[in-house]
């Protein structure tokens, strides 16, 4: 059987930057106030008054060739199942080398000192569910599944819609894709 | 009519990420400076030794393994003040990650303790040579080339790894470059001689630190310049990162701090001794050590706030 690769896919045309993903995100992961593991980025660009604009729900890339897990002395930064990135956080000594290696800046410091960041809710996907926020969704603006399965929803989104991702420059091979 | 623009606003606001990176402060800084020092103590102090094939009999020379031992112990100190999961320190010793700069700077740490005990033991003044210790000092004496070697190596290690550490982070733009690893590793000698030189060494051995210092300061600013031609001829990205020294927020107390006073003013200060045989004032070694701290002050705090997040 192949490997997962798990992807997670935006729709930029269809989010309105409702924050109901965050939001979801926070109360699933009990993510501590004053933080986020994901969050709404809304880009205007032109000249005016032909403005362009672009809102995208946004978070950790879980990259293919994760700068983070190359920086980490303790190997607490590791891979999981489907490629996603996750923080041991019982190996985690709270160094801070993996926040500046993030080309996302996508890490925080949890108030319990380890680091901490988006998991895809690997949890969920184990129990055969989505995702929090993709749940939520009330545009379908998210879309999660398994690029490397062609029949997926998101392999057959990737082959028929226009995407981009983050920085491609970076060389760090992220899996959040950004349908455009 | 308005200018073509881009702005992008987000809902992100976690603490030290947002809205500039800032994970890093005195702490990191305070290590650098001190772990870059101490590589400086064990190389000079070794070749030295090694040019002369015996060892020095200066009180100065002599307490050298133990100073360095206690700066890096400081560093180390503050190293820890640093991590957010104090109680987690252990898990630095139960892994070897190849990939990463701080795992391989973990494990020389601990290499070095016991080489500067040995390398000390075996170059005690008498009143010292206790009875209880006849056997590790013998011993000591009988590997003390191998040490001295061993010192070297190990010293440039230790004085690479603390600019690798950063130059590897391809996430902070202006950090990214492998001349960090040189520059840091010649700053880490150059203040090691100049704390030497404040200590009490034979004549003999001043006049060789000093020119020693003047080669590792003129090397420096060479690295300098080649890490600044590198911003300037780079991507967009890496002119971006160069620009906070080329005009930007960080030009004055750059130019002044580090290159004027920390190592423009100790070359001529040098040069003015050597060449007029003028008495060099304890002024110079400071100057070099304030110099060294400023580099990995500004460095650490203006690099962490590069970012792919600065570019369209």
């Amino acid at each position: 059987m192949r490997n997962p690769r798990y992807v997670m896919l935006v729709d930029t045309r269809l989010c309105v930057g409702c924050k109901a993903c965050v939001l979801a995100c926070k109360s699933e992961n009990n993510v501590p106030d004053g933080y986020c593991r994901e969050w709404i980025v809304e880009d205007i660009w032109g000249e005016f008054p032909d403005l362009r604009a672009e809102i995208r729900s946004t978070r950790c890339n879980h990259c293919s060739n994760a700068p983070c897990v190359d920086a980490c002395p303790t190997g607490a930064s590791h891979f999981a199942l489907g490629g996603v990135v996750l923080v041991d956080h019982d190996a985690c000594t709270g160094c801070k080398a993996c926040i500046a290696s993030c080309p996302y800046d996508a890490r925080y410091v949890h108030p319990d000192g380890y680091v901490d960041k988006c998991t895809f809710c690997l949890h969920r996907v184990a129990r055969g569910e989505l995702p929090a926020c993709t749940t939520v969704c009330p545009t379908r603006t998210l879309h999660f599944g398994d690029a490397n399965d062609p029949h997926s929803e998101v392999a057959a989104l990737l082959r028929s819609r226009e995407w981009k991702v983050d920085h491609p420059e970076t060389g760090a091979e992220p899996n959040l894709y950004f349908l455009v | 009519m308005t200018s073509p623009f881009h702005e992008s606003v987000t809902t992100r606001l976690n603490h030290a990420i947002d809205p500039a990176l800032h994970i890093w402060g005195w702490e990191i800084t305070v290590y650098l400076f001190l772990g870059g020092l101490v590589a400086g103590l064990f190389i000079l102090s070794a070749l030295l030794e090694l040019q002369r094939g015996k060892p020095s009999t200066s009180s100065g020379m002599r307490s050298v393994p133990i100073l360095a031992l206690v700066l890096l112990s400081l560093g180390m100190g503050t190293l820890f003040l640093d991590l957010d999961y104090k109680a987690h320190v252990f898990r630095f010793y139960m892994a070897f990650r190849p990939s990463s700069p701080m795992s391989w700077g973990a494990w020389i740490l601990l290499l070095v303790y016991p080489a500067g005990l040995l390398l000390w033991l075996g170059n005690l003044p008498a009143a010292l040579q206790l009875p209880v210790l006849a056997r590790p000092i013998a011993a000591a004496q009988r590997w003390r080339r191998r040490l001295l070697w061993l010192s070297v190596v190990m010293g440039v290690g230790l004085g690479l790894y603390t600019g690798l550490l950063l130059g590897t982070l391809s996430a902070r733009i202006q950090w990214n470059s492998a001349v960090l690893g040189p520059l840091f590793l010649t700053s880490g000698i150059s203040t090691g001689a100049a704390l030497l030189l404040l200590l009490p060494l034979h004549a003999d051995e001043r006049k060789t630190l000093i020119r020693w210092d003047m080669v590792a300061i003129a090397t420096e600013l060479l690295l300098l310049a080649l890490l600044l031609i590198g911003y300037v001829t780079g991507s967009s990205a890496a002119r971006m990162a160069g620009a906070v020294f080329l005009g930007g927020a960080w030009t004055a107390s750059f130019w002044s701090l580090v290159v004027v006073l920390g190592l423009c003013v100790p070359l001529a200060m040098g040069l003015l001794e050597v060449r007029k045989h003028l008495p060099l004032i304890a002024l110079t070694p400071v100057l070099v050590l304030i110099g060294g701290l400023s580099l990995r002050a500004i460095l650490l705090a203006s690099g962490q706030e590069t970012g792919f997040r600065l570019l369209p």
